[in-house]
C-alpha cells in the first residue's frame, strides 16, 4: 500500500515538473519514464531520470541545451544594470519599411535593405524578406535577432508540417504559429511581420503585431516607414492589379519609406508570389549607389605600419587516409 | 498552476526551485507597462557617488575594437590589445580574436567576461562537432551556430558582438557581425564591433578597396584600426592583426599609441 501511494506521488511530481519544463523547454512528457534536462546554470543540466517510483537525480552533466530560452544570465545582468551603474544595451533594429499587397494573381512583398544600430547604419544590404515556405515569404521589422530568429523557427516547423500531412503548407498554419509563439511571450519577442502567399485557398496577406495580435488585409505596410508607405497604397491601390502594375506600386511605396524616413533606406526588395511560383527580386531597385569612391583610393606602401613581431604559422594541408581492406569506400 | 515546493520523499531538487524563481522574475519583468519591445524592466537610476562616472553602456566597461576584412583570397582580423576597468586601464595584452580551427576565427568585443565565456562554450561544441563529423565547421555553419547560442539567451544575454571570419572550401573569405542577441549580418568587404565601431566604419568605408592582396590588405587594415581607436578612449594600447591566406597564418602586434 505504502509502495503504491510512493508510486501515484511519484507519478504527480514528475507530471508537475514536466509540465514547467515543457513551459521553458519544448519537454517530452506523457510516458511513464522520461528523462527530464532541466537547465541549472549556463550549458549545465540536471538529469533526473523520472519513473513512476519517483524521480532519482543521476547527476550534472555539459549537454548542449534543447529548445526555448535560457535565463541562466538574466540574474547577473539585472545586478550588473541596479549595483553596476551600467546601461542596458540597444539591439540591431531593422528600422524599416515593409510592405504587401494582393494583386490579381497573388501577393507582393517588398522592403527595404538598410539595418540600424541606434543612429548608425549598421548593414546596407540586409535581407529582411525571409523564406517560410515556397508559396510563403515573410517579411520582418522589429529587432533584427527576433524576426530572423521566429521566421526560421517557424519555417522549421512548416517544413515538418509538410512532411507530416504531405501538402503544401497554409498561409494560416504559418500565421497561427507566429502569432501563438508572440502572444506567449507577450511582446518581449519584437517581431512585427508581413506575411503574404498563395495556397490551394487563393492569395492570403496578414499582418502580425508583436504582441500577437494579426489582421488581413488587401495591402499592408508594416515598421517605422510604414506611415510613408501607406499612403502610397491609400492614393494608388486598386483592386484587381496586374503583376506589373504591383511590382511597381510595391516599389513606389518602398521608396517613399526610403526617401522619407530615416530609419529605411538603401534598395528595394520584392518578392511575387503567384500559384506555383515564387519570383524572389533582390535588389530591385537601387536608388542610393554609392558615388563617392576616390579612383585612386588610399594606397598605403608596405612597411608602412610599425610592428613589434610577427609569427607566420605554415597550415599544412589536411591529408585524408583512405582506410585499406574494405570495399566501400566512406565518403567525408 | 504553479504548484510550491512540496515536501517529498525523494532525493530534493535545487533545480525545481530555481525554476520556480527564474519564472517569478520573468513575470516580474513582463508585468512593466512601458516599453513592452525592452527585455528589461525599467532600471533604477545608479547610486550616486561624488566620484563616479556617469551611467556607460555596459559595452563601454572593458572598451574593445575588432574589425575584419574580405581580401582576395584571404582575409585579415584585427582587435586592440587594452583591457579595461571603465576609465582606468588593467592590460594591454588582452586577446580578443581566438582560433576556431586552423581557417576559422571569433573575434569578441564587448564585456571581456563574456568574451572569454562565449569562447570556451564554443571552442566546446565546435571539438563536439569535429569528432562527430571528422571535419572542421565550415564558417556559415559556425556563424548560425553563434547566432544561436546568443539568441537562446535573448532575455539576459551575453554582452558580446562576435565577429567572426573565416576561409571557405574553395579559399573564398567569409566575414559576419552579429549584434549582442545574435543578429547575423553577412558582409562583402567588411564588418566592424566594439566601442570604436562609430569610427571604424568611417575609416574603412574610405580605406577598403576590394580584391587586396595580402601584404596590402595587412596594411589597411591597420591603418584603419590605428586611425579609429585613435579617436577612442576606451581602445587602442597596440593592435593585433592577424592575416590568413590558404598557405599560412600570420598573426602581427602592431605600434600603437599608449594613451
Amino acid at each position: 500500500m505504502k509502495q503504491k501511494k510512493r508510486n501515484e506521488k511519484g507519478l504527480a511530481v514528475a507530471a508537475r515538473r514536466s509540465r514547467l519544463v515543457s513551459e521553458l523547454r519544448s519537454g517530452i512528457g506523457g510516458l511513464g519514464f522520461w528523462v527530464n534536462r532541466l537547465p541549472v546554470c549556463g550549458d549545465f543540466s540536471l538529469i533526473l531520470i523520472c519513473t513512476g517510483a519517483g524521480c532519482r537525480m543521476v547527476g550534472y552533466t555539459d549537454l548542449p541545451t534543447k529548445g526555448g530560452f535560457d535565463f541562466g544570465l538574466c540574474r547577473r545582468n539585472q545586478s550588473l544594470v541596479e549595483k553596476g551603474g551600467l546601461k542596458i544595451p540597444g539591439f540591431l533594429k531593422t528600422g524599416t519599411t515593409i510592405v504587401g499587397l494582393v494583386f490579381k494573381d497573388g501577393v507582393v512583398l517588398g522592403a527595404d535593405t538598410r539595418a540600424t544600430e541606434g543612429p548608425i547604419v549598421a548593414d546596407k544590404n540586409c535581407e529582411k524578406i525571409h523564406f517560410m515556405a515556397p508559396n510563403i515569404y515573410c517579411c520582418g521589422a522589429g529587432t533584427a535577432a527576433d524576426t530572423e530568429a521566429v521566421t526560421d523557427m517557424v519555417s522549421s516547423q512548416l517544413q515538418l508540417h509538410r512532411y507530416a500531412t504531405g501538402r503544401e503548407s497554409r498561409v494560416v498554419t504559418a500565421l497561427t504559429l507566429l502569432k501563438s509563439h508572440l502572444f506567449k511571450y507577450q511582446g518581449h519577442v519584437s517581431a512585427a511581420l508581413v506575411l503574404g502567399g498563395v495556397d490551394c485557398t487563393g492569395p492570403h496577406l496578414h499582418t502580425v503585431y508583436p504582441h500577437g495580435s494579426t489582421d488581413t488585409l488587401p495591402f499592408a505596410t508594416m515598421g517605422s516607414g510604414s506611415l510613408a508607405a501607406m499612403s502610397v497604397f491609400e492614393s494608388k491601390y486598386k483592386e484587381g492589379l496586374t503583376r506589373e502594375e504591383g511590382i511597381k506600386l510595391v516599389a513606389e511605396a518602398i521608396s517613399g519609406g526610403i526617401f522619407n524616413d530615416l530609419g529605411s533606406g538603401s534598395n528595394v526588395d520584392v518578392c511575387v508570389i503567384t500559384k506555383g511560383k515564387t519570383e524572389y527580386l533582390r535588389n530591385y531597385l537601387l536608388p542610393n549607389p554609392r558615388t563617392y569612391v576616390s579612383s585612386k583610393g588610399y594606397s598605403f606602401t608596405k612597411g608602412q605600419t610599425e610592428i613589434l613581431s610577427t609569427k607566420i604559422t605554415q597550415l599544412k594541408p589536411k591529408v585524408e587516409v583512405a582506410e585499406g581492406g574494405d570495399a566501400i569506400a566512406m565518403e567525408e | 498552476r504553479v504548484s510550491g515546493i512540496q515536501h517529498r520523499q525523494t532525493a530534493s531538487y535545487p533545480a525545481h526551485s530555481v525554476l520556480f524563481i527564474f519564472r517569478i522574475l520573468l513575470l516580474a519583468g513582463v508585468n512593466q507597462p512601458d516599453s513592452p519591445s525592452s527585455p528589461f524592466p525599467p532600471s533604477p537610476p545608479p547610486p550616486s557617488q561624488s566620484s563616479s562616472p556617469p551611467a556607460m553602456s555596459i559595452f563601454e566597461y572593458n572598451g574593445s575594437a575588432v574589425v575584419a576584412m574580405v581580401g582576395k583570397n584571404c582575409f585579415a582580423i584585427a582587435s586592440d590589445r587594452r583591457l579595461g576597468v571603465q576609465l582606468q586601464t588593467v592590460a594591454t595584452d588582452f586577446q580578443r580574436v581566438f582560433k576556431i580551427h586552423d581557417k576559422l576565427y571569433i573575434g569578441l568585443s564587448g564585456l571581456g567576461t563574456d568574451a572569454q565565456t562565449l569562447y570556451q562554450r564554443l571552442v566546446f561544441r565546435h571539438k563536439l562537432y569535429q569528432l562527430r563529423e571528422e571535419r572542421d565547421m565550415k564558417p556559415e555553419t559556425f556563424a548560425s551556430l553563434v547566432s544561436a547560442l546568443l539568441y537562446e539567451k535573448r532575455f539576459g544575454p551575453y554582452f558580446c558582438q562576435p565577429v567572426i571570419a573565416g576561409l571557405r572550401e574553395n579559399n573564398e573569405p567569409f566575414i559576419c557581425t552579429m549584434d549582442c542577441i545574435g543578429a547575423k549580418e553577412l558582409a562583402k568587404d567588411f564588418v566592424v564591433s566594439g566601442t570604436a565601431a562609430e569610427s571604424l566604419y568611417g575609416a574603412c568605408e574610405s580605406m577598403y578597396k576590394p580584391d587586396m592582396e595580402p601584404e596590402e590588405l595587412f596594411e589597411t587594415i591597420s591603418q584603419a584600426l590605428r586611425s579609429s581607436v585613435d579617436r577612442d578612449c576606451l581602445s587602442g594600447w597596440g593592435g593585433y592583426v592577424l592575416i590568413v591566406t590558404p598557405t599560412e597564418v600570420r598573426e602581427s602586434v602592431i605600434k600603437g599609441r599608449m594613451d
